[in-house]
């Protein structure tokens, strides 16, 4: 007897063990995400979340204080530190600290001059003019030259070595000085939002490869310490030229790899601000530490292949748009805290997003979904299957939901889950599936989700092909102004649902724990966590 | 394995396990038969309403994050469970049948391979060689089938393999070899059933040790794919709601606990009775 019960508490044990396992293996998958979403252009992410909690924001009461430290924890470590070579969004998120452009991304999705005090575009669009701040200081005290911003741009352009570093900025011809407040940048084609990558850092001139061991930036705050596997500091950089900014003294990013680890180190206080929570932390935490919430930078999707049977059949698409019920998926697997969305714009974006729920509703339509699949031919439904990669809980949830969705109206879908690779080779890359539930990650150039769905680009993945979008994401691209650009984004948005082209389901919330005492967390529809503008309150 | 009690008469005191085990194992038995022809609710069926409800008296077993019933898929998971587990002990039973018998009976060379190759396999937990073939094979039900029955198979073979010594020797099978009976028939014929008592004792184990290598591996997510579940997956997906609603866990928690103890007992009862 004795033997079967050390068997029995072994095992127990064993499977103790492995809880702990499935937490690290889950935040590491994460960070292969962000890794793989810069390194292979795939662009798709980001955790999973599930459950359902009511956030309860408790706004910390009291005047914003300086100084202070505030430790961050990441879920992986950085992959370099030199701001143009560096691809993972994990270590992009943490040099925004430290690096800025001629421009800066704002919270509300906009820019902001930073480096450039302001800057001017020609009639034709190819002739950008920046005229550099005065007084901006790098962290080694030398002051910002437009020598400094010259060396920057040919260097991200590959003006410098042939090797462009950020590829759209490789439309950049010449960087002329033209006195030594003023830059000209000259491009050989028109894209009014060429000015986001002008977000790229700009290092003391001949710094290069020096960043990676001593960044130096012009960034709130300034590079201290980088312990590989532990994280990395950075102090307030006290002749910063925004004034008033930043409040702390130093922050640190610790990696922590393990989603449990994290939580005990919250609850201990040791960690003030912890990012990307899964919900079921969400639980744990709520009325300990504020749980603030927003948005994510992602749109996920029930991804159809447009060109497998059935589904290159339009109605069967458009069977499957009405059989889908958002509200219950929003509900199940990110606790009604998500926002339902149609199609592939980021709802943050909203000089550029138009709502169109009311094409197919958010909730089902077992009707019409029959309907349309009688005639289609398939009014007995047909057999679906559902690729998932298993690592996101919050995308196998949303599949298991789907599949009783469609079998609600006679399709008879199944789940198969699979490992990250090969979703990315078999799904994304061959494009040998049928379905797929999973999420695209956005920036805020409101055309980077739409461009995929061209039928001559590499990232279409679900092999959509309609003239009409060619058509109009031609005028897109001719388009000169922001303003054009916004118009045919939305007539794009209206094609994708028109079409049935894939079943975008939500917009999951971000949500990040921070520390009673902390106030002034922002949001950003980019992948940033900004620290300057983090304060302690007073007592 | 004669046990003399100092004289006197043999102990015909109630045997208490195997009476527990057997009522134990027989409930769930009977409730998983019953659960793969029919439960209460739908297994699948997803219902907004219906979200982390604590048990009631509609609901014994409360509802999980889907507002599925849990007792329904409980009553689900136990049978694909255990039958998986028996598939399990069938595979390395019989496997373990045939070279324990052959190692045993004939010794030598063969015997020296054989087990020198069942040590290396025993060198590793059962369950981490589970996931080293999994991760060959892939996922799946059958695949989990295979995989734990290879990795069980080794302890049946020694088992197998000791009674043969034990009993190749013995005085009646010395004289079938003498009389000419072919060796197939003294193997199964005459030499198994003498050792069934012990065999039936390492099948229940066997049946347990499967039920929780089973578990844990659809815990890991590498056995039976959602929207089925094992008693494992379930465990895995109320992890996350540990603290809101911990009925979610507790009820296949439980489930495996009582199995598992059904099994032991019996298979103690079983090892009493010999004696």
């Amino acid at each position: 007897m004795k033997k079967y019960l050390s068997i029995f508490f072994v095992t127990l044990l064993a499977m103790t063990a492995l809880t702990g396992c499935t937490g690290s293996t889950g935040e590491s998958s994460e960070d292969n995400t962000s890794t793989t979403v810069s390194t292979t252009d795939t662009d798709t992410t980001q955790t999973g979340t599930t459950d359902d909690t009511n956030v309860d924001v408790v706004a910390p009461t009291g005047e914003p204080t300086y100084g202070g430290t505030v430790v961050v924890g990441i879920q992986q470590d950085i992959d370099g530190l030199d701001p143009h070579t560096v691809t993972a969004a994990g270590t992009r998120e943490i040099l925004f600290n430290i690096f800025e452009g001629l421009v800066k991304n704002t919270a509300n999705g906009d820019l902001m001059c930073a480096v450039a005090e302001d800057y001017s575009l020609s009639e034709d669009g190819l002739v950008y003019t920046f005229n550099l701040r005065q007084g901006v200081k790098f962290h080694n005290g030398n002051l910002v030259t437009a020598e400094d911003v010259k060396y920057s741009l040919e260097r991200v352009s590959g003006l410098l070595d042939g090797t462009p570093l950020i590829s759209t900025m490789k439309t950049i011809t010449a960087v002329d000085i033209l006195d030594e407040k003023t830059v000209q940048v000259t491009v050989d084609s028109v894209n009014p939002e060429l000015i986001y990558s002008f977000t790229a850092a700009i290092i003391p001139n001949g710094s290069g490869e020096d960043e990676n061991a001593n960044p130096i930036g012009t960034g709130p705050f300034s590079f201290v310490s980088y312990t590989p596997q532990e994280g990395i500091v950075i102090a307030k950089n006290a002749d910063y030229w925004q004034a008033g900014l930043p409040y702390l003294d130093k922050v640190e990013f610790k990696i922590i790899t393990s989603g449990e680890t994290a939580l005990l180190e919250l609850q201990a206080g040791t960690v003030q601000v912890y990012p990307y929570l899964a919900d079921s932390q969400v639980t744990e935490l709520e009325g300990k530490m504020q749980v603030l919430s927003a948005p994510s930078a992602t749109v996920q999707a029930l991804f159809l292949n447009n060109s497998v049977e059935p589904l290159n059949n339009v109605k069967v698409r458009q069977a499957i748009m009405y059989a889908l019920d958002k509200d219950e998926i929003n509900l199940f697997v990110a606790g009604g805290d998500a926002t339902v969305i149609s199609s592939a714009m980021l709802p943050s974006l909203e000089s550029y997003y138009v709502d169109l729920n009311d094409t197919y509703g958010t909730s089902a339509n077992v009707e019409m979904a029959k309907q349309l699949l009688t005639e289609a031919g398939y009014p007995d439904g047909f057999d679906l299957v559902i690729s998932v990669p298993s690592s996101y809980e919050v995308h196998m949830q949303t599949a298991e939901v789907i599949v009783e969705q469609l079998k609600a109206v006679g399709i008879n879908a199944s789940i198969d889950a699979i490992e990250w690779s090969s979703w990315l080779s078999d799904v994304y890359t061959d494009r040998n599936y049928a379905a797929t539930v999973c999420a695209l990650t956005g920036d805020s150039t409101p055309g980077y989700l739409l461009n995929r769905f061209t039928s001559t680009s590499s990232k279409n993945f679900i092999n959509f092909d309609s003239a009409d979008y060619d058509e109009v994401y031609a005028k897109v691209v001719a388009a000169t102004s922001m303003e054009e650009r916004g118009i045919y984004y939305k007539e794009l948005q209206k094609i994708l649902v028109e079409e049935a082209a894939t079943g975008f389901t939500l917009c999951i919330a971000n949500k990040v724990a921070v520390a009673n005492d902390l106030g002034g967390y922002q949001f950003y529809p980019v992948y940033v966590q900004d620290m300057a503008t983090v304060y302690y309150v007073s007592k | 394995m004669k046990v003399f009690n100092n004289g006197k008469a043999p102990d015909r005191k109630l045997n208490i396990y195997l009476i527990v085990g057997a009522v134990m194992t027989g409930l769930v038995l009977i409730w998983a038969v019953v659960g793969i022809f029919w439960t209460p609710y739908s297994t699948t069926q997803m219902s907004a309403s219906l979200r982390f409800h604590a048990p009631t008296w509609s609901h014994p077993f409360g509802t999980d994050n889907f507002g599925r019933d849990i007792f329904s898929r409980v009553m689900k998971a136990v049978g694909t469970s255990a039958i998986i587990s028996i598939l399990v002990v069938a595979i390395s039973a019989v496997l373990g049948i045939l070279l324990g018998a052959i190692t045993g009976y004939f010794g030598g060379i063969v015997d020296a391979v054989v087990m020198r190759v069942v040590d290396a396999v025993n060198g590793f937990p059962s369950i981490l060689l589970a996931l080293v073939i999994i991760s060959l094979l892939g996922k799946g039900r059958q695949n989990v089938v295979l995989a734990l029955g290879m990795a069980f198979t080794p302890s049946f073979v020694r088992i197998v393999r000791g009674e043969f010594i034990r009993l190749r020797d013995a005085d009646y099978i010395v004289r079938a070899r003498l009389m000419g009976v072919n060796k197939p028939r003294i193997l199964f014929v005459h030499i198994l059933p003498n050792i069934f008592s012990t065999f039936w004792v390492s099948v229940m184990i066997g049946f347990n040790n499967a039920i929780l290598a089973e578990s844990g591996l659809s815990y890991l997510g590498i056995g039976v794919q959602a929207p089925d579940a094992t008693l494992g997956s379930m465990l895995s997906d109320a992890q996350g709601y540990l603290a809101k609603s911990p009925w979610f866990a507790l009820a296949p928690g439980l489930t495996i606990v009582w199995t598992v103890l059904g099994a032991a007992m019996l298979s103690e009862g079983i090892g009493k009775l010999k004696k």
